[in-house]
């Protein structure tokens, strides 16, 4: 499988603010691919600096395995993208700027545009200033998926869509990937990521802290464990077992969590000491994404 | 029901206060420094009656100023003093109250925020009654401390509440028309068409019926402006302080029917729907340049109906001009402007075409600028996200202001050049006409070059073009009757460019502004190419 995007060591800074410090980003070809984060991680500036609107202090890579700044023209014949805050023409109706970008992308999927208008329940009658967030949004998700591109860059695009559009856009996600397409795709919404996601990045402070798979990503997780049993070991004894954290011992109760390739260890040493009750709990996606977005200690 | 309609009216104006704390104190002071400093200046070039007289009569009986500023009240050093500021300010005090009542009414609900103060204790009306408060206050605080400064300059005192009255009446008005009009439009901008097709159609109609003969019908029509009461309360002589119960009664009556409208009207709705559109896009929309024409498509249709205009006023009047050719102090006064050789006609022309030039260069720069307007906004960003490059976006962004700004020369060209010899054999002809407002387009085309290459390289400072605009305009306008030193008039396009029609076409300082305007794109678009779009 090849990699649409492959970007490695990305530096940028504004002035004295470093927005990103060396971040690396692969994409697989035909993904779907999350790209999660904080509040100014730095996912806007990597997105612009894929798309050739902002050059790289420092970095290499390539995007469908073109130079980004270089070929930007090129690359933007077979990409598709939505801004985190869809801004439209005040006076062209929604439906004008669908055609537009359509046009200037170099043709739309015709059948595709009724479907998705329809599906999305668009009045394109509207000009852009009445729209609200919401249905601007409708109106770049049309003009981005009806386009014939093999890559979809969205940025935060079922920001201000009700549940029921943002189900009809991960269905349309869904089987744009099953047609072969990539997606790039930046969220804040987990439930869309686990959904829609293959694969994620989460960047932090500029940086890549984790890439892989959900099924990965909780591999690295731990998962915690609560157990009462009839002969308890001592807060000593459990803290000195492998792989255990944050232990408790209350009684005949313990609570500790656990480092997912010692869980097998934990549950067998458990079972020594009899036990009565015993519940996993895997990390929650929540429990996933804070840890990863607190800052960590230098 | 009284009360409750008005719940939290005080606290709303409060807001208002406070949201306009610079805008109206900024405006209202900025009025005043116009009256009384021009009046001032005015009155120590003609400290008496004769010396005013003797100045400037012939120039004010003139047809075409009288129909730009209103009549002259008496041949008075006073009237004199203030004989520009009543019309232009009573224009300024009208747009005043428009602007504040529309901020604080459709605005605020088109923007969603009367929603969220709609839903605590706020009445109906509270909202409009706040707006036309706080427009009321600032119409009055402009009028009455304008009147007191020119009383404080030693000016006839009924005279100068006459100018209060002028000014009051002319804004009061305006501020009830402007509460109707932000009920029936639903939008902020269909309130702004309703408000400044208001104060055009009210300036038109005092332009032509001050114009018309005394005690005709039309220039009876006159009293039905309220622009054209500012002028006919006559201060400084008939002194007419009646007319601003005129200006109270529009107010009444406008409040009473905005709050009639407003008790029948949802939130966010207005008499007026939002106009909707076609659901596909035309053909023009199918490139940057298309997209860039079809944006500026209102600008278009607005100027060229605007100098079309133009061009028949200018025209009409070169009838009058050779009535003036008599005068020879109105004749160093137009020379001294232009700076011209020829006749009378053509000095007149010549000048005309400065000044609309500038104006034209305007629109020019505004269109030039849009390329910042759209990467501010992102949909620049959304742009060249696609396949479009950035010197094509860049290109389309100066090559529509570039070929806007010569068709509405070419077209005030025709027009002067038709409507003039259908006035007076002394008329330029069609080809004199088009020529010399084609002459006109190099200094238009250095400025929107400036704008274009401030946006394409620092953006930043885009908006000094119009800076540069203003001061260019300035010193080649009045630069030679001020004495400017020689290289700050070099510095003007303006000031290369030939005097037509009259004199001769200099083909090398045209050719040299050409070469300006190129040189500025290119470097624009280079630096355009490689800078961070964000």
């Amino acid at each position: 499988m090849t990699d649409v995007i492959s970007v490695f060591g990305l530096h940028k800074a504004f002035g004295n603010t470093v927005a990103l410090d060396g971040l690396d980003l692969t994409v697989r070809e035909g993904e779907v691919h999350g790209f999660l984060g904080p509040n100014g991680s730095g996912k806007s500036t990597t997105i612009r600096i894929l798309l050739g609107l902002l050059r790289a202090d420092r970095g290499t890579g390539t995007v469908l395995g073109r130079d980004p700044w270089r070929e930007a023209t090129e690359l933007h014949r077979s990409l598709a993208y939505v801004p985190g805050d869809v801004v439209l023409w005040p006076t062209l109706t929604g439906g004008e700027v669908i055609d537009l970008l359509g046009r200037l992308r170099g043709g739309i999927d015709e059948a595709r545009r009724r479907r998705l208008v329809q599906r999305f329940e668009l009045d394109e009658t509207k000009k852009g200033k009445a729209y609200s967030k919401g249905n601007r949004q409708k109106v770049a998700l049309v003009a981005a998926l009806a386009s014939d591109v093999p890559l979809l860059v969205l940025d935060e695009p079922t920001a201000g869509l009700d549940p029921l559009m943002e189900g009809v856009f991960q269905a349309e996600l869904l089987a744009l990937r099953d047609a072969g397409r990539t997606t790039l795709l930046s969220s804040h919404i987990l439930s869309e990521v686990e959904k829609a996601c293959d694969r994620v990045s989460i960047v932090r402070a500029g940086r890549i802290v984790d890439s892989g798979s959900l099924a990965d990503l909780r591999h690295l997780s731990r998962t915690r464990v609560h157990a009462l049993l009839r002969s308890a070991p001592t807060l000593a004894e459990l803290e000195a077992w492998p792989g255990t954290h944050d232990a408790r011992v209350d009684g005949a109760e313990v609570w500790c969590s656990v480092d997912a390739e010692h869980l097998g260890d934990l549950v067998a040493t458990l079972g020594s000491h009899g036990v009565e009750t015993l519940t996993c709990q895997p990390p929650t996606l929540e429990e996933l994404f804070l840890a990863r977005y607190q800052p960590q200690p230098a | 029901m009284m009360m409750t309609r008005l719940a939290g009216a005080p606290d709303l104006l409060r807001l208002a206060w406070r949201r306009d704390r610079i805008l109206v104190p900024a405006s209202v002071i900025g009025l005043v420094v116009l009256s009384v400093g021009s009046a001032q200046t005015t009155l120590e070039l003609y400290p008496d009656d004769e010396s005013a007289a003797a100045g400037l009569a012939g120039i004010l009986t003139n047809p075409s100023i009288i129909a730009m500023y209103g009549p002259l009240a008496s041949q008075t050093a006073d009237a004199l003093a203030v004989f520009k500021t009543v019309m232009m300010g009573a224009f300024l005090v009208a747009v005043l109250g428009f602007v504040v009542v529309r901020r604080h009414t459709r605005t605020e609900e088109e923007e969603g925020r009367l929603e969220l103060l709609g839903s605590g204790v706020v009445g109906r009306w509270s909202p409009l009654a706040a707006a036309v408060t706080l427009a009321t206050v600032a119409v009055v605080a402009a009028s009455a401390l304008s009147a007191a400064g020119l009383a404080a300059l030693g000016m006839d005192v009924p005279g100068s509440v006459a100018f209060g009255v002028a000014w009051l009446a002319a804004g009061l008005a305006t501020v009830g028309v402007t509460a109707v009009a932000v009920q029936l439009a639903s939008t902020t901008r269909g309130a702004a068409g309703l408000g400044f097709g208001f104060l055009a159609a009210a300036y038109a109609l005092r332009a032509l019926a001050d114009s018309a003969d005394d005690g005709s019908v039309l220039h009876a029509l006159g009293w039905l402006s309220p622009l054209g009461w500012a002028g006919r309360v006559e201060a400084y002589g008939a002194n007419r302080q009646w007319v601003l119960l005129l200006g109270l009664a529009t107010l009444v009556a406008g409040v009473v029917v905005g709050v009639a409208v407003l008790e029948r009207r949802d939130l966010g709705a207005g008499l007026i729907p939002a106009r909707t559109g076609p659901a596909r896009a035309g053909r023009i929309l199918s490139g940057p340049v298309g997209l860039a024409t079809r944006m500026a498509r209102g600008t278009i249709v607005g100027w060229t109906l605007g100098l079309t205009l133009g061009g028949v006023v200018v025209g009409s009047l070169l009838g009058s001009v050779a009535d003036l050719a008599d005068d020879p102090v109105v004749s160093d006064f137009l020379e001294q402007l232009g700076g011209s050789a020829g006749t009378v006609e053509d000095i007149f022309v010549s000048t005309e075409l400065g000044f609309i030039s500038a104006a034209v260069a305007a629109v020019g720069v505004a269109l030039a600028l849009r390329l910042v307007g759209a990467e501010r906004s992102g949909l620049g960003e959304v742009v060249l996200s696609t396949p479009t490059s950035r010197l094509r976006w860049y290109a389309a962004n100066v090559a529509v202001p570039l070929a806007l700004t010569t068709f509405l020369m070419v077209v005030l060209g025709v027009v002067l050049g038709v409507v003039g010899p259908a006035v007076t054999e002394l008329a330029p002809s069609l080809g004199e006409s088009v020529g010399a407002s084609l002459a006109k387009l190099p200094a238009v085309w250095v400025l929107i070059a400036v704008a274009a290459a401030l946006g394409g390289a620092v953006p930043r400072f885009a908006p000094f073009a119009w800076a540069v605009l203003l001061v260019t305009f300035l010193v080649g306008e009045l630069g030679p009757s001020m004495r400017l030193p020689s290289w700050l008039l070099d510095a003007s396009p303006f000031t290369h460019l030939s005097q037509l029609p009259g004199g001769t076409f200099e083909v090398v300082p045209s050719l040299a502004l050409v070469a300006v305007t190129a040189v500025l794109v290119v470097l624009g678009g280079a630096a355009y190419r490689h800078r961070d779009v964000a």
